[in-house]
């Protein structure tokens, strides 16, 4: 088993130091999952969130069928380019392979496969629970593969039973550190992207993926700064893109502590500057152009960013109006992991909408002053996610909608009330300044549905009669 | 007779199959009261949960041993023991279904000796059922992993009897994995309409059918085959099993039970509804309704409708095995042609599909050989919409998973309004479809035309 992750460089994995969960001193790393009383995906899943939407490149789930065959394909992130990513490839072991050790053998010719028919700019092995464990060296066959087939193949050791699915982002991250940053350098600023009085500046994201292409409402902002995204961990991304990250010479972490990893390296290693930020809310993208400003240092940037801000929120202003009339005093409940805890928060107030408690499960300290901060000392904070003690606190706090993942949406529907999905696997984008208004409308879409007060009511017969019988 | 063509490439592309830990657990959803929970790591829980939820739409109780690096290492027994410890104590199920994944299995675990020794340590929780199931994801499909489940359900939950036909209106059914809620809740009307009782396992058209319950949160399933019924089985006057995949449970049925058995391929098109009804009337002793027989007529009207367009179509199939000899037996019968077919993995029931040959693989292959035959139609899951797009070819959606689409799950295809349906749609995608024949100009004729008709707007 020599193969196999060890559980210190797990442990190292899970101490991350950017990281504020693991200041607390009650609380190293993430808990123990317990048996029978556990939700939520694995290493190998996260390390698919954070990966998968490199769209050029070949993803290749090593093991046994369950792992792609539930899904593959099920990311709502958009491309502008290759849709090499969208095309589902696993070894699909048989049981044959598993008893004789042939994984190995097989991983060996998938990749050769992978390239001959689909010619990506590099093949991702990904390893799974079942592969872990009786050994294969996946590591060595990527190296032998990349050798003889003279294409990138980058090994991700994110076996499942590792644990969740933020430390399989962050094996993720480790992998792109380890085996991309760095491997080449940026091309040349197009001679045909050039505007005089404008100096380029090369930065990165991580932590964007592009959900329903939500990025598209935001990068034409960039362009207009000058600000040329040299990789993104991992919306839209190539891989020649990624391998440059190491030139920004800003980056942003997007909602992600379990991406953290990378940016902190990346700066240790190339001395690359970065901050955390989002892209929802007016606020926050304000807030983030200004960030990337202030970290280049450059006047003449500055003076643009703000009036792109003042001019952008102008607009969003406008648009968001007729919005805000009715929005305004609606209550939400909103349960959704660590960052976004907070950084929905001034979105929705921005709508004139009050969060009446936000989910903190996922939370670090940090987060939870920011939330204080944002919604006052006494906000309520849920740390218990169970569709109980969600549907409690919508009752008891009179919401009249819960914000939450995917996980909760049919918990919602079945109580019969008004939902929205602010997770990965959502239809709609809300990034960016023209992203509040989509926000905007779902919210009122869904808050003024008529068809709750229809299911809300019994049926006619159900009724208890008033009056006297007709019956004589 | 078709050949069947074995797994020929390393690497599979676009996967059609989808784990056999995943079929399990959809056999367990089946039953009231009930939560399965997968012995295995957390995500093996959480991608099948998701994939349901796609799905049916449907909140999906499934829980996990959340098997961790040190169990995964060390042995992970004390999961499973305390795992049903926390459903039993926290959810108070009737029923836990406890399918194995690749991971256990890896291991070398032993489920049943583990619920054993729940059994041993917890007898306070005697009262609830505990069916442990043999799953690993490298053997079979969702199709052979709700068989075993549906074997393990029978073997532990079904006492050896000498009962049967002591409930003289009560019928099982066995109830394949290919039949949708829709097909189900249609089999359950059939069979009342001959004023007999069914008992359907597993009834995922009580559970999974999608229905706003008053409660507003349950940890266990909506609905489904209630404990009591399935112990009662042993008592019916018959066993109908649907779906080849099912016979070796109904035999296991039969003889602990002495129920005699009635075995149906599937129930799609005129000639197997015509069996299904047959046998019911023969089974009650009554005449077949008038209702049927006019929903008979009906079915009758649209194939000789529908004949002009399903006449000679070529069909590209890619399916698990029970759906893609019933889809093969029903389209065949109304004049189409099955060109391409494609199954995950291999099944006996795949030799009798009507074509020359059945890839075992993927939706590549589906892909690839679809555009070799020139077919004009597909029929897979949602994954294949990718395929139809890049061959401009109309899909029909059926099997696991339909994502991208409302109401797949609720759709009946069995019966002869199941069947009537199917060809009104297969028609219309075909039509739709339709290509006419490339215009001809003379050359004789003006190039320039005035603009007659053309609409301003």
């Amino acid at each position: 088993m020599q193969h196999i992750m060890k559980a210190t460089q797990i442990a190292e994995l899970l101490n991350e130091p950017a990281c504020t969960h693991n200041d607390s001193k009650e609380k190293a790393g993430c808990a123990r999952p317990k048996p029978g009383a556990t939700a939520g995906g694995c290493s190998f899943d996260g390390a698919q969130i954070a990966l998968l939407p490199i769209a050029d490149v070949a993803h290749i789930v090593h093991g046994p069928i369950a792992c792609a065959g539930s899904s593959w394909d099920n990311r709502g992130t958009k491309t502008t380019g290759p849709t090499l990513f969208k095309i589902g490839m696993t070894t699909d072991l048989t049981e044959q392979d598993v008893i004789m050790g042939r994984g190995e053998k097989r991983l060996f010719h998938a990749i050769k496969q992978a390239i001959d028919d689909y010619h990506p700019a590099a093949v991702f092995v990904y390893a799974t629970c079942v592969t872990a464990l009786i050994g294969d060296d996946m590591e060595a066959v990527c190296k032998a593969a990349e050798r003889h087939y003279g294409v990138p193949v980058v090994p991700v050791d994110c076996a499942g039973f590792y644990g969740t699915k933020n430390l399989g982002n962050r094996i993720a991250g480790e992998a792109m550190l380890k085996y991309v940053i760095g491997t080449r350098e940026p091309d040349p600023v197009p001679e045909a992207a050039q505007r005089p009085g404008i100096k380029v500046h090369d930065i990165s994201l991580i932590g964007e993926y592009n959900i329903a292409g939500e990025f598209f409402h935001v990068l034409p902002l960039f362009d207009e700064l000058g600000l040329r995204i040299l990789g993104t961990l991992s919306g839209d991304a190539r891989f020649a893109e990624i391998q440059t990250m190491h030139r920004a010479e800003a980056s942003m972490v997007v909602c992600a502590k379990a991406l953290l990893n990378v940016a902190r390296k990346v700066e240790e290693k190339w001395g690359v500057p970065w901050f955390e930020g989002s892209f929802y809310g007016v606020a926050d993208v304000s807030h983030a152009l200004r960030e990337f400003a202030r970290l280049l240092n450059d006047p003449d940037l500055t003076a643009r960013t703000e009036a792109l801000i003042a001019r952008e929120e102008a607009k969003a202003d406008a648009a968001l109006a007729p919005w805000r009339e009715r929005l305004k005093g609606k209550r939400v409940l909103l349960y959704t992991g660590g960052v976004k805890s907070w950084s929905i928060v001034s979105a929705l107030q921005d709508l004139g909408m009050t969060v009446v408690a936000t989910g903190t499960k996922k939370s670090t300290e940090e987060d939870k002053a920011r939330i204080r901060e944002l919604m006052g000392p006494d906000v309520n904070m849920i740390d218990d996610g169970s569709p109980k003690a969600l549907l409690g606190a919508y009752k008891e706090l009179k919401a009249d909608i819960l914000i939450a993942g995917g996980r909760n949406l049919y918990t919602a529907l079945k109580a019969r009330i008004p939902f929205l999905d602010i997770n990965q696997e959502r239809e709609f984008g809300y990034a960016g300044y023209a992203g509040m208004e989509e926000l905007a409308r779902q919210l009122a879409l869904t808050i003024e549905s008529p068809v709750w007060q229809k299911v809300r009511k019994p049926a006619p017969w159900a009724v208890p009669q008033v009056g006297t019988p007709l019956t004589a | 007779m078709a050949d069947i063509l074995k797994r020929a490439k390393p690497l599979a592309v676009n996967p059609l199959k989808v784990s056999q830990p995943v079929g399990a657990s959809l056999a367990f959803l089946g039953l009231k009261n009930a939560l399965p929970m997968l012995h295995g790591s957390q995500g093996c829980t959480a991608f099948g949960k998701v994939f349901f939820v796609r799905h049916f739409r449907e909140p999906i109780p499934l829980q996990t041993t959340a098997m961790d690096q040190v169990s995964s290492v060390m042995g992970a027994d004390e999961n499973v023991v305390e795992g049903l410890k926390t459903l039993c104590e926290k959810s108070k199920p009737e029923i836990i279904g406890l399918p194995t994944t690749g991971l256990s299995e890896t291991q070398g675990t032993d489920i049943k000796r583990l619920v054993k020794q729940f059994r041993e340590m917890c007898p306070q929780f005697d009262h609830i059922a505990v069916v442990p199931v043999s799953t690993p994801d490298y053997v079979g499909s969702l199709e052979s992993g709700f068989a075993l489940a549906v074997e393990a359900i029978i073997d532990v939950m079904i006492q050896k009897s000498a009962l049967a036909g002591r409930r003289h209106k009560q019928v099982n059914v066995l109830a394949g994995s290919m039949l949708t809620p829709g097909d189900i809740e249609s089999i359950k009307d059939w069979i009342e309409a001959f004023g007999l009782r069914p008992v359907v396992l597993p009834d995922i058209g009580d559970s999974l059918d999608g229905h706003l319950v008053p409660q507003e949160n349950t940890p266990l399933t909506l609905g489904g085959t209630p404990k009591a019924e399935i112990e009662s089985m042993g008592e019916s006057i018959a066993t109908l099993v649907i779906g080849r995949s099912l016979f070796k449970a109904a035999d296991m049925l039969e003889e602990r039970t002495g129920v005699p058995t009635l075995r149906f391929d599937h129930l799609m098109g005129l000639d197997a509804s015509d069996a299904f009804t047959h046998a019911l009337a023969n089974l009650s002793g009554l005449p077949v309704p008038e209702k049927l027989e006019r929903q008979r007529a009906q079915l009758q009207d649209a194939m000789v409708d529908t004949h002009f367009m399903t006449g000679f179509t070529r069909i590209a199939l890619a399916l698990d095995p029970d759906l893609l000899l019933a889809f093969g037996d029903f389209l065949v019968g109304v004049g189409a042609e099955i060109v391409a077919a494609v199954a995950p993995t291999r099944a006996e029931a795949l030799a009798d599909v009507p074509c020359a040959a059945v890839q075992i693989g993927d939706l590549e292959d589906l892909e690839r050989s679809a555009k070799l035959a020139d077919a004009q139609l597909l029929i897979s899951n949602s994954h294949a919409a990718q395929s139809a797009a890049r061959l401009h070819l109309p899909l029909l959606r059926a099997g696991f998973p339909q994502y991208d689409f409302v109401g797949g799950y609720a759709r009946p295809w069995v019966g002869y309004r199941g069947a009537r349906q199917a060809l009104f749609d297969l028609a219309n995608l075909f039509l739709g479809q339709h290509h006419d024949i490339p215009a001809y100009r003379s050359i004789y004729r003006p190039a320039a035309e005035a603009d007659a008709g053309l609409v301003r707007h």
